[in-house]
């Protein structure tokens, strides 16, 4: 299979198996990573991939099974004897802390006693010399999704690993970013070191990773070379079965349909020293279209999802309407009540509750709009009702859970992501807005809720999808602008739309090239 | 002239033991334990400072006995909460009821015996320099010590590394739990440290403040000491603001009642907390700052997944 595999191998794993009750997460995993190559890990949400790393970077212990470090029998106690045999890890679910800095977090994992200012040094040079930029005196819970994971990238970069484990990295990346990561892991496989690369787009396997396993239901079914097969053939392997692909059909005299969501010159100040100011964007979302708002993290989405979500009011009420009526000073609930339906970008603590039930997160979003069917005499909730609901979202989403319902921290970020989605989209929103609605979320269930959001606008709603994932954008929009800076480039007709058109303005091209080509054309 | 110091002296004197007992509690609650108990580990400090003392007849003894009280006693809370993953509101409550009951009958014998004082400092020259003589370098040894302490606590949590350790898993101990660091033995030992500092607390009241046992004498202390952490938003020097300014209010009304003002003593009593609250409110007005310092996984039982 690989050239440098008789007795080179860096990790190898034998028989290891972690059973959760009577769920068997992983059953009798084996895996060989040899020096200098990019292992690619496959599989479904619930495959089993996340346990199968826990237990390789010592947070999970295995029932049985073993692991050998450069041939010797090891026992990966902690996270802790992890990092000393050299394995370093960037988690998909940030172990970030949010109260301290960018430099605080990254000192944090490192066990020497050198002062937070040299590390701050350090790791600003690092991450400048791999293309990406962070500020070490930044807080984090100022930052982005994106930009937290560049500390955690640097963070690990900083251990000098011999093995390092990326999961998803690429999820919150513009195509330029996600370059010059994978550059980044080039050089390090030319520098010998390992890599163990978790992902769900099959190209960028394809791409860069010289071996792959496949997981499915916790057992490997397979090993391959991954530039010997096609994404069709990886996704059938991971899925078992086909993948549908999202179908769209293109619309037709969309310029003559009633706006639903109507966003006029909204501005507003930098809620913290480090958020972006947002500058006059005016955008309108019609009946039946799709608009996709591209943008590299941290450029204003998510202060521009919380100005229009109305978690943030606004001083002007008309800078937001919502079928044809000032919403600018109506809260979340108000402004679900004129109709619209928010998914916001975090799932844990921010679309969901973690500790609580799924039929209690679907009261928490709904009780206002729903009132009726949830709420009876004197403010008693029908719980029987909002469990009958939650069910028939759980069914329609094909949501996977391990109890009949569950706590949402209980599930899967792709199986909850479903719910949230599901949760909103069963009201029939006529405005949906959404941000990062497929984040983290394997190909299977993306395709389901891009499907379900181009089906939601085709049945004449308006849809409004903020990602930073631009296959997805290009899969479902009619139409694509682009954020930079806290400004709003024109949309531009799926028709007209590159990605190297859209990656320039995301780059911050002038917005004003984009208009230029959308009248000549 | 005399006057003025000597009230100086006592807002000292009745402002220590808040002092002492609130840094402890803020070290608990940076690492997110919250501990609910500083009220009875204080007066098991009392009890256990004026019992050593009375029978060696050595305030010294007396103070180490108090502290290895307070700390003995935090332990049983860290065995319940950490080891255990108790919920740390119920374990904490119970930890004052036991202490105050516990003390009441460990100290039925020593109820109206002469207890030992803990001499004030007395440096030969400083001390009788006019004013700032007695201030400075004539005070009780506990309230040097919780100087120190408050300054202590402020270097090690914001300029060392163990320090900020000790915030992140405050912050979050999931993810201090991802990156290796021991959650459960920093919580053990902040504990430990919170309870040593509460049994000081309660060895000053007994050694030093009124040196007798009287049942209950900790009057609440305790309690003022937990309401003082989260008024000063976690901070030390905000919390020796704190504990200053309610210990001179405390002084002040005791002397207005002597005094005879015409306002109910109900509401002069009331003072002090209330000036309190509101100083405390007014410098925590910077909502950013505030969120940043509040240790987000403050309460919560942390049970590391295997």
């Amino acid at each position: 299979m690989s050239a440098n595999h008789d007795g080179a191998n860096l990790l190898e794993v034998r028989g290891l198996t972690k059973i959760f009750g009577t769920l068997t997460a992983c059953d009798h995993i084996d895996l060989n990573i040899a020096k200098g190559e990019i292992h690619a890990l496959l599989g479904e949400n619930g495959a089993g991939k996340s346990t199968l790393v826990k237990m390789l970077f010592g947070s999970l212990e295995p029932n049985s099974g073993e692991i050998f470090w450069n041939g010797q029998a090891v026992r990966i106690t902690s996270p802790g004897a992890a990092k000393k045999l050299g394995i370093g890890m960037v988690f998909q679910h940030f172990s970030l802390f949010e109260a301290l800095t960018a430099a605080e977090n990254i000192a944090l994992s490192l066990d020497d006693g050198s002062p937070i200012s040299s590390i701050a040094a350090k790791a600003r040079a690092l991450s400048y010399s791999y293309g990406l930029p962070l500020d070490p005196e930044s807080l984090v819970g100022d930052l982005s999704v994106g930009e937290r994971q560049r500390i955690e990238i640097i963070r690990c970069l900083l251990q000098t690993p011999q093995l390092i484990i990326l999961d998803e990295p690429t999820s919150v990346l513009t195509p330029q970013e996600a370059d010059k990561l994978f550059e980044t892991l080039e050089r390090l496989r030319s520098e010998g070191k390992s890599i163990l690369y978790i992902s769900h787009r099959l190209e960028e396997v394809k791409r860069i990773c010289d071996r792959a396993t496949v997981l499915r239901h916790g057992k490997v079914v397979g090993h391959c070379n991954p530039r010997e097969e096609t994404a069709a053939s990886l996704a059938r392997m991971m899925v078992g079965n086909e993948v549908q692909a999202v179908v769209r059909a293109p619309v037709e005299g969309i310029e003559t349909a009633q706006p639903l969501l109507e966003i006029r010159s909204l501005s507003r100040k930098p809620a913290t020293p480090f958020s972006i100011p947002l500058k006059t964007i005016s955008l309108n979302v019609r009946a039946g279209e799709v608009i996709g708002i591209a943008g590299v993290a941290g450029n204003g989405q998510g202060e521009f999802f919380e100005s229009v979500s109305g978690e943030v009011l606004q001083q002007d009420a008309a800078s937001v309407r919502i079928r044809g009526k000032d919403a600018g000073g109506l809260t979340i609930t108000g402004r679900r009540l004129l109709g619209a339906a928010f998914v916001p970008e975090e799932r844990l603590g921010h679309g969901a509750a973690p500790r609580m039930k799924l039929s209690e997160n679907l009261l928490l979003s709904r009780h206002a709009t729903d009132g009726r069917a949830f709420v009876g005499a004197g403010g008693m909730v029908k719980s029987g009702a909002v469990y009958a609901a939650s069910q028939r979202i759980i069914e329609a989403m094909d949501v996977r859970k391990s109890a009949p319902d569950p706590e949402a921290a209980a599930l899967s970020g792709g199986n909850l992501q479903k719910f949230i989605v599901g949760r909103e989209l069963d009201r029939r929103p006529s405005v949906m807005v959404v941000n990062q609605p497929t984040w983290g979320v394997d190909a299977g269930a993306a395709a389901h809720i891009r499907q379900a959001l181009i089906e939601l606008s085709r049945s004449g709603s308006a849809v409004l999808v903020i990602s930073q994932d631009l296959d997805e954008l290009f899969e479902i929009s009619d139409a694509i602008a682009v954020m930079h800076n806290g400004e709003l480039s024109k949309p531009m007709p799926i028709a007209e739309a590159t990605f190297e058109k859209v990656g320039l303005l995301m780059g911050g091209a002038e917005p004003g090239h984009a208009e230029h080509t959308l009248e000549t054309a | 002239m005399d006057i003025t110091v000597n009230i100086l002296l006592t807002i000292a004197t009745a402002a220590t033991p808040l002092l002492i007992a609130a840094i402890g509690e803020l070290v608990v609650e940076r690492s997110g334990v919250l501990n609910l108990g500083v009220e009875g580990m204080m007066i098991m400090g009392a009890v256990a400072g004026f019992g050593a003392g009375y029978l060696t007849g050595s305030p010294w003894i007396g103070l180490l006995a108090a502290i290895a009280m307070g700390a003995v006693f935090s332990l049983l809370f860290a065995v319940m909460t950490l080891s255990l993953a108790t919920n740390q509101v119920a374990t904490g409550l119970s930890l004052t009821l036991l202490g105050l009951g516990l003390s009441g009958m460990i100290g039925t014998s020593f109820v109206g015996q002469p207890g030992v004082r803990l001499p004030n400092l007395d440096i030969p020259g400083l001390s009788s320099i006019p004013v700032v003589g007695k201030l400075l370098f004539g005070q009780d040894p506990v309230f040097y010590i919780s100087i120190a302490l408050t300054a202590a606590v402020m270097w090690f949590l914001f300029k060392t590394r163990t320090g900020l350790t000790l915030r992140s898993i405050g912050d979050s101990h999931a993810s201090a739990h991802a990156l290796g660091i021991k959650v459960i033995r920093y919580r053990y030992l902040s504990v430990i440290f919170g309870g040593a500092c509460a049994g000081l607390a309660g060895g000053h009241l007994s050694l030093v403040y009124t040196p007798q046992w009287v049942e209950n004498m900790s009057a609440g202390r305790g309690w003022i000491a937990l309401a003082l952490v989260v008024f000063a938003s976690w901070r030390p020097w905000r919390v020796l603001a704190g504990a200053y300014i309610f210990g001179a209010v405390w002084i002040g009304q005791l002397h207005a009642q002597a005094f005879g003002i015409p306002v109910p003593s109900q509401m002069l009593s009331s003072l002090p907390y209330l000036a309190t609250v509101v100083v405390l409110v007014l410098i925590s007005r910077n909502k950013r700052l505030t969120m940043m310092n509040t240790p987000a996984s403050l309460g919560q039982p942390f049970v590391p997944d295997r």
